[in-house]
């Protein structure tokens, strides 16, 4: 993604960090507003950094996916019932991955053997996973919770050594697993997406198909591959929301959170830095609106909390700059 | 009508009773799954029929429960209606719930803020008000659309968000209730002249008015010049404009009418549900929506025909939940399993072997990915 981007991103973080020190009450030090805003918005962006990642796979690839917030709500579902069932937190780890590659098989069979539009298969996942974990909730989990089923807890938190005694920025260090392996993946993707064969592979597929395929490349298989790996990435983003931000699931848990990060994605043009560096910025806005109470922001919650959306909006639009899609996107592949 | 008509409309509703009946099937499997299998019970089948029995008792098995599906199914045919038109454009409006929403805020305001007036003035003032909230909602994705590419799912599913973001403010703010007695979020009831009046117990005239904007939508899109033009650019954006049609106007034009179309379902639900409005009403009839136009094969026919489906369906829930403990949520899942039935209708063409008649178009691809954004 273009140098000027990038930066204005990172500048509007530090701005709204600075923002939330200045407008807070007087009686809380600065140096505390700063620590919290850094690592809260660390921790918030984590869930938009895999749905970001997950929408980059599938999209490089040419399949539009909206369906990253279906993914990530089955997931969560998933992980914590099995987590619960096993009292086991990496089980649950394992099976939300599993459960968001299962949502994802659908949307692969779906789009790309049954050529239905993509947006179309991508909305009947959400609905999907909407209406199942509704229903199984209701009709599974209180059934399960009242026989004494109880959650298998959080997962603990991992500290960088030496980094996280420092001051201010100490407590960004302090995070659980699954927000580092959220930047561990990012830089993974990076390398993989740009200095693989498989990435090569990926991005011919989703630029041109045609061409792939006379080259050799199986398009279906690639896209097939590429629709499971960034549902799997999905499927851990599912699993932050019951095993390592609250050890309870409800429905709806995801709150937008998938549309938000198709949202990142798009607006850091289809890049892992790019998508990352606009999931901090979501992260950022949901972290002022969180500590505004707390530290005496005198904005309104609700205004804060449009913030996000408001924002998306306006990078859509184009306003710091135009994203170019891969060029085969949401075009389902026919076999001439 | 001739034979040939009745078999081309035995052909079209072929395939989307199929895929209900199949979806009906499937759900009957996931109930049986997750049911109890007691002694004398044919192994828990006996409990999937009770349910369904229920179902559609609850839906269609007395006058009573004729009208509450009539009522549950008038939203739902104008948030299908609102999808469906901009369908017919090309566009993806998944933004119904927030034009919904906005729609029913405009229109409650209206109901309290100009009590005093006479009903012939205010219940149509209401509905207007609801009908332009949810233009201005719908406008917007638009606009941005047309000018600036922004593709229409994202923008507005953010608006959505925003629209529930203004009502949480309003409706916990300045604009809720002041009744003591009130611990909702939500505004104070609307004048009785700006309700709308009952056409039966229960049953309140803004069926009639959708079904009026259903015949309504029919004429725009088959019968005026606007209409073809929208439909024209919905079939080829590049032969459209070509053809010296506005492209940009007609994007515009047709979000802006679905959303008022939207809009103005949530105003007949302040008017003639409600009284009033309250947070959250507006949730999953967006969603609904987009099932229900593709069900009814974008046509406003088929959207009536879906919406009373639908509505039959949710209000049968309630029924079957009482009786046989079957959480309503089923239902939502039976409904992405007759989405997915419709959507890949070539699954159902291969369950029940319905051969492709010469003559039927296969389903036009409704978006091209996110084209520039």
């Amino acid at each position: 993604m273009s140098r000027n981007r990038f930066l204005f991103i990172i500048g509007t973080v530090v701005a709204l960090i600075i923002l939330t020190v200045v407008l807070g009450r007087n009686d809380v030090s600065p140096e505390i507003v700063a620590a919290s805003m850094l690592a809260t918005t660390l921790r918030f962006a984590t869930p938009i950094t895999l749905g970001a990642l997950a929408g980059l796979f599938c999209e490089r690839s040419g399949v539009v996916n909206i369906a990253i917030e279906g993914m990530m709500l089955a997931a969560a579902f998933g992980a914590w019932l099995a987590a619960a069932l096993t009292q086991s937190l990496a089980i649950g780890i394992a099976v939300g991955i599993l459960t968001g590659m299962l949502m994802g098989l659908l949307h692969a069979w779906l789009s790309v053997t049954f050529k239905v539009d993509q947006i179309v298969s991508g909305t009947v996942i959400n609905i999907l996973a909407i209406g199942l974990t509704g229903f199984l909730d209701t009709q599974l989990l209180s059934k399960l919770r009242e026989s004494g089923l109880k959650s298998a807890g959080l997962l603990p938190q991992l500290p960088i050594p030496i980094l996280s005694d420092l001051p201010v920025i100490g407590p960004i260090f302090r995070q659980q697993p699954i927000a580092w392996v959220s930047v561990i993946l990012v830089i993974i993707a990076h390398y993989v997406l740009f200095y693989t064969r498989w990435g090569l592979r990926t991005r011919a597929v989703g630029e041109n198909p045609r061409a792939a395929d006379t080259v050799g490349i199986k398009v279906k298989w690639m896209r097939y591959a590429n629709v499971l790996i960034g549902a799997g990435i999905a499927g851990l983003g599912g699993a932050y929301f019951t095993l390592e931000a609250v050890p309870s699931f409800e429905t709806l848990i995801t709150n937008g959170r998938g549309f938000i990060a198709l949202a990142a994605l798009i607006f850091g043009g289809w890049t892992p830095f790019g998508a990352w560096a606009a999931a901090l910025l979501f992260g950022a806005a949901n972290a002022l609106q969180i500590n505004a109470q707390q530290f005496g922001v005198p904005i309104s919650s609700q205004i804060i909390g449009m913030f996000p959306y408001l924002l998306t909006i306006i990078v859509l639009a184009g306003v710091i700059g135009r994203a170019v899609p891969p060029a085969a996107d949401g075009v389902p592949y026919e076999t001439e | 009508m001739n034979a040939q008509m009745f078999r081309r409309l035995g052909r079209a509703v072929l395939l989307p009773f199929l895929s209900i009946f199949t979806a009906l099937l499937v759900g009957g499997v996931i109930i049986w799954l997750s049911g109890p299998k007691l002694n004398g019970d044919w192994f828990g089948v006996k409990f999937v029929l009770d349910g369904y029995a229920g179902l559609f008792l609850g839906a269609f098995g007395t006058q009573k429960a004729i009208i509450g599906t009539l009522v549950r199914a008038t939203p739902l045919i104008f948030a299908g209606l609102a999808v469906a038109l901009a369908f017919r454009c090309g566009l993806f409006n998944i933004g119904v719930e927030g034009q919904l929403a906005l729609g029913a805020l405009f229109a409650a305001w209206v109901g309290v803020n100009l009590a005093g007036l006479p009903a012939i003035l205010h219940l149509p003032l209401t509905l207007l008000a609801g009908a332009l909230g949810g233009f201005l909602w719908g406008m917007i994705p638009g606009a941005l659309k047309a000018r600036t590419g922004a593709h229409e799912v994202i923008t507005t599913i953010m608006l959505n968000y925003i629209a529930a973001q203004i009502a949480g403010y309003l409706l916990t703010g300045p604009w809720r209730d002041p009744n003591p007695t009130n611990v909702t979020a939500q505004t104070s009831k609307i004048a009785d002249a700006a309700r709308l009046p009952m056409l039966l117990p229960g049953l309140h005239w803004g069926v009639v008015l959708a079904f009026l904007a259903a015949v309504a939508v029919w004429y725009f899109l088959w019968k005026t010049t606007w209409g073809f033009e929208i439909r024209t650019v919905g079939a080829n954006a590049s032969a459209a404009k070509y053809a010296g049609i506005n492209v940009a106007r007609n994007i515009i034009l047709a979000m802006a009418l679905g959303g008022m179309l939207a809009g103005l379902g949530g105003a007949v639900q302040v008017s003639g549900v409600n009284y009033r409005s309250t947070l959250g009403f507006n949730i999953g009839y967006g969603f609904d929506g987009i099932a229900i136009a593709l069900l009814g094969r974008t046509t406003p026919l088929g959207v009536v025909l879906a919406a009373l489906l639908f509505g039959g369906l949710r209000n049968g829930a309630t029924l079957m939940q009482f009786r046989t403990q079957i959480s309503a949520d089923i239902i939502s899942v039976i409904q992405a399993l007759i989405l997915i039935f419709v959507a890949a209708e070539q699954i159902i063409r291969w369950l029940y072997h319905v051969p492709k008649q010469r003559d039927e178009v296969g389903q036009a691809a409704l978006s091209k990915g996110w084209g520039k954004s």
